[in-house]
């Protein structure tokens, strides 16, 4: 796994106090981590702050589960 | 009852008449208070007044920076996080619609309903990650009843009660209320100017007989930063006499 998905796992974890053994790339925050709406957008700021990215209201919406964060993140990352 | 002890709450425009009222208040009640405004004297005396568990953070808040960092200022100068946001600052640039420069109406907007939004934003971030807080906005009556001669700032309160209540939707599911206090007139330096003739006028339109003091303002933003009021979100309390029942 990389450094970058590591970091979220953990971002995750941390945020929406869920076992780490649940926040499969498959996960999704909603339906399967117990997120609710404002859940999600505290979990996209802390990813802005923890990556240094900026992620607009659209692509934020498209971001519902564990795997779209990482592949977004990664994307920036790479840019 | 009302016990704020061990919260800590920042007051903004607290040089003011209004604004040392609520910060005294929620003193008593056993809060830490930071002051903030922009007289760093009339502030400093206040917090003496007060003694301990008084700070004093002087910001412009017409400084849209300054506004933005004024909630990590006030957690950093207390060493602990925020429980209770008053926005009590602002200002009047009164003068008829077809008079009334840019200047006047922009003014009033940014200090009046831009800064409080800044430090709603900035509050809720740590209040909703904590699941607790208060945010208080004081607005006026003329943000209900309008005025004349007070086009901007009857229209930059109207804009709080809408700001609130859009903000008291988005943090109820995590505990935080966001509510608003409307004075109606208030002994304060700003309405010692009135002539006695408008005074006497005022004071008859109001059917409590008197003017407000700025602790009977103060009252109300006590008990909407307290514990009992838990399960008051996105209201207005309006403080006025009875002079405008709404």
């Amino acid at each position: 796994m990389s450094d970058i998905a590591d970091k979220v796992k953990k971002i995750v974890v941390e945020h929406l106090g869920v076992e780490e053994s649940k926040v499969t790339p498959d996960a999704s925050f909603i339906d399967d981590l117990g997120a609710d709406s404002l859940d999600t957008v505290e979990l996209v700021m802390a990813f802005e702050e923890a990556f240094s990215v900026e992620i607009p209201e659209d692509a934020a919406e498209k971001i519902a589960t564990v795997k779209d964060a990482i592949d977004y993140i990664e994307k920036q990352k790479a840019a | 009852m009302f016990s704020l002890s061990g919260k800590l709450a920042l007051v903004t425009g607290a040089s003011g008449g209004i604004g040392a009222a609520i910060a005294r208040q929620l003193h008593v009640q056993g809060a830490t208070v930071v002051l903030s405004g922009t007289r760093e004297p009339a502030l400093q005396e206040l917090a003496d007044s007060l003694g301990e568990r008084a700070l004093i953070a002087v910001a412009n808040l017409s400084d849209a920076a300054e506004a933005d960092g004024l909630v990590a200022k006030a957690e950093e100068i207390a060493g602990q996080t925020l429980d209770i946001l008053v926005n009590n600052a602002g200002l009047t640039r009164d003068t008829l619609a077809i008079r009334m420069k840019d200047a006047d109406w922009s003014q009033v907007m940014t200090v009046d309903l831009e800064s409080p939004f800044r430090l709603a934003r900035a509050a809720l971030k740590g209040m909703l990650r904590r699941r607790s807080g208060r945010i208080i906005s004081i607005a006026s009556v003329v943000g209900t009843t309008g005025n004349a001669g007070q086009a901007n700032y009857a229209a930059a309160k109207a804009g709080i009660v809408g700001m609130s209540k859009s903000l008291a939707q988005e943090a109820g599911p995590r505990g935080v209320t966001v509510n608003v206090v409307a004075p109606g007139f208030i002994e304060t330096p700003m309405t010692d100017v009135l002539s006695d003739g408008i005074r006497e006028k005022l004071v008859g339109s109001i059917p409590l007989g008197r003017m407000g003091s700025p602790n009977d303002v103060a009252s109300a933003v006590t008990y909407l930063a307290s514990e009992e009021a838990g399960w008051v979100t996105g209201t207005t309390l309006h403080v006025n006499g009875g002079m405008a029942m709404v």
